[in-house]
């Protein structure tokens, strides 16, 4: 073993808190349930003929459960936003925009780095985001412009079937669109955003993982982060 | 019709009356207008009083770009009195369609009624106005449809837009609109306007609107689009029939399939009764017989606005502005899934050997130090 080998200090940080891992789960959950129900509705599956309709209601079922994660999914992006404004700093909106100059040298330096695949002559530390880096920072703003997109839409078109005040609240999305048929149109291609957005992201997560070993996956989980000691001692965040 | 030239103003009463019908006739058609009106039966009596002491309401009927479909919905209404006390009893002025006279006498007629009536009369527009090329595409006795219309809207108390052409320009109206058709609502903005979509609307729905105009000397309740609640207040999805086999999940796949025969949910070979909101499937039409997903064909959302240009009548795809028209959300979905999904590939491919002297680097560093930890260094 040579002596001039350079070792490194690692800190286990809390970056993402209880109700942000929370959230994130849950996100995650009811995108997978609203696109698997939300495909099977808009084209569903026939294997059955010669039944009774008073023998069955799984379409109804499907359409149910639907119904359900799309409010769980509501109150959920909810108490995130509220979370943006109580949380710590990697919880906080603050993160999700890019609009200082040292963000977008943030931005900058991870398409170059992590989406070019370009090497860095030397290491520099603080390019090394503690918390989401500012390109993830704008997908997620592209995702919560999409779940609004998702929720306007998806309770317009549920609020002529229920009397309820909030999906009310909604109805005038549809006329709004031009009628409900552009509305479905737009929810429905939406979905597919949302997919393309789940598999960039969990490849990125596993990218940034096997390649910085710093638990990015498990972060979600456990809320801790490893960070070089070095890298806490200066005051920037990112 | 021999309406047009009566001078003394008499009720709907006496005209029914005069007409030959019984009281016992008159009340049943009371009773009818009121159920459609979606009104409690209690209001059977002041539907009847008003119809007994309400004198005619003037109305001209204006007809521009468009088939006709519309006044054929409306003279076939269910009741026979239906179509009797709209075009007897109602006094229609001035109708291309439907009016005894014809050429000057008829324009003379037209201009005698907004005079007299200025202020007072209803004008039901049939057909979308052309604002193209000055709107030389639809002209009657000489003059531009966006002439009369202007005309005729300016001493109107109310204008009813009567079809998809004069809600939101139907057909004639699908892209690229080579006339410019422009519906009701976006040139007069200055009346209360009822919208009537479908292609055509129910003729029974259109004679309530009238009656219930009559009783209560106002428009019904409307929804934001400017349509009565109470009959476009639901989707045709909602009160079909073949429902419960939509919750069940029994779909027919094509039209001569097994499915079909059973009657089953018409949803995968494009009904658009789930977007589409009438009355159909409460009303029905021709005397309550049937309506097109009863006679075994979907829904095609006639009385939607742009119906036409929203994607084929026999599938549930639904076409993508800005891509060619095979193109549909799910084709361009699965393509850009899969290009991301190769793009991915891709970028792990690449990251593995670029970034390979890193993380190796990064390996032997972790690796050195947990032996380091087993030395207790």
């Amino acid at each position: 073993m040579e002596k001039t080998i350079q070792t490194s200090d690692f800190k286990r940080v809390l970056v993402w808190e209880l109700p942000v891992r929370i959230c994130h789960w849950i996100t995650a959950l009811s995108v997978i349930i609203l696109t698997v129900t939300g495909l099977i509705i808009a084209n569903p599956p026939v294997f059955m003929s010669g039944a009774e309709a008073s023998e069955s209601y799984w379409f109804g079922t499907v359409r149910m459960i639907h119904f359900i994660t799309a409010y769980i999914f509501l109150v959920n992006a909810i108490v995130r936003i509220y979370w943006a404004f109580r949380g710590n700093y990697y919880a906080n909106w603050r993160a999700l925009f890019p609009y200082t100059k040292r963000s977008w040298k943030n931005v900058w330096h991870v398409l170059k780095v992590d989406i070019l695949l370009q090497n860095e002559e030397e290491e520099i530390l603080k390019n090394i985001s503690i918390g989401h880096n500012y390109v993830a920072s704008i997908s997620y703003l592209v995702l919560f412009l999409l779940a609004l997109v998702q929720i306007f839409t998806g309770f317009g078109l549920y609020a002529a079937t229920s009397g309820w005040w909030l999906p009310q609240l909604f109805a005038w999305v549809p006329d709004f669109l031009g009628g409900d048929a552009p509305t479905r149109l737009i929810h429905h291609a939406a979905t597919w955003l949302f997919i393309v957005f789940t598999l960039i992201h969990v490849y990125l997560v596993f990218y940034h993982d096997w390649l910085e070993g710093r638990g990015e996956t498990s972060a979600m989980i456990s809320g801790y982060k490893f960070v070089r000691k070095e890298r806490l001692e200066s005051d920037e965040h990112i | 019709m021999g309406t047009l030239h009566k001078n003394k103003r008499e009720t709907y009463f006496d005209n029914i009356i005069g007409h030959g019908y019984s009281r016992r006739e008159f009340m049943k058609f009371a009773a009818f207008i009121t159920a459609y009106m979606g009104l409690e039966h209690s209001m059977i009596g002041q539907v009847a009083k008003a119809l007994e002491t309400s004198y005619r309401l003037p109305i001209i009927w204006e007809h521009y770009q468009e088939c006709t479909c519309c006044s054929e919905s409306f003279i076939r209404s269910d009741h026979p009195i239906v179509a009797d006390i709209i075009l007897d009893n109602i006094s229609l002025d001035y109708t291309e369609t439907l009016m005894a006279a014809s050429g000057h006498q008829a324009e003379a007629a037209k201009h005698d009624t907004m005079k007299k009536y200025y202020g007072e009369y209803i004008l039901c527009v049939e057909g979308s106005v052309p604002l193209g090329a000055d709107g030389v595409y639809c002209t009657i006795a000489g003059r531009t449809a966006i002439d009369h219309l202007k005309e005729a809207a300016e001493g109107a108390k109310a204008i009813i837009a009567w079809g998809s052409c004069a809600c939101n320009g139907c057909v004639q109206g699908a892209k690229p609109n080579p006339t410019d058709a422009t519906p009701i609502h976006k040139i007069i903005k200055n009346k209360p306007i009822v919208q009537m979509p479908g292609c055509p609307p129910i003729g029974e729905a259109m004679a309530a609107l009238i009656v219930h105009y009559v009783t209560f000397g106002k428009l019904p309740e409307l929804d934001r689009a400017g349509r009565p609640k109470a009959f476009y207040g639901k989707r045709v999805h909602d009160t079909c029939y073949r429902r419960p086999y939509f919750d069940a999940g029994l779909f027919a796949e094509s039209f001569d399939d097994e499915n079909a025969k059973d009657g089953y949910c018409l949803y995968k070979v494009g009904c658009k009764g789930p977007t589409t909101y009438n009355a159909c499937g409460s009303m029905r039409w021709n005397n309550g017989v049937s309506f097109p997903i009863q006679s075994g064909h979907g829904c095609i959302g006639c009385s939607e606005a742009n119906f036409w240009d929203h994607g084929p009548f026999y599938e549930r795809l639904t076409n993508v502005p800005g891509f060619s028209i095979e193109n549909t959300a799910d084709k361009v979905g699965k393509i850009a899934t899969g290009a991301v999904v190769a793009g991915l590939a891709a970028h792990a491919v690449a990251a593995s050997i670029s970034k390979r002297k890193e993380h190796k680097k990064r390996y032997t560093r972790g690796r050195i130090n947990e032996e380091k930890i087993d030395k207790n260094e």
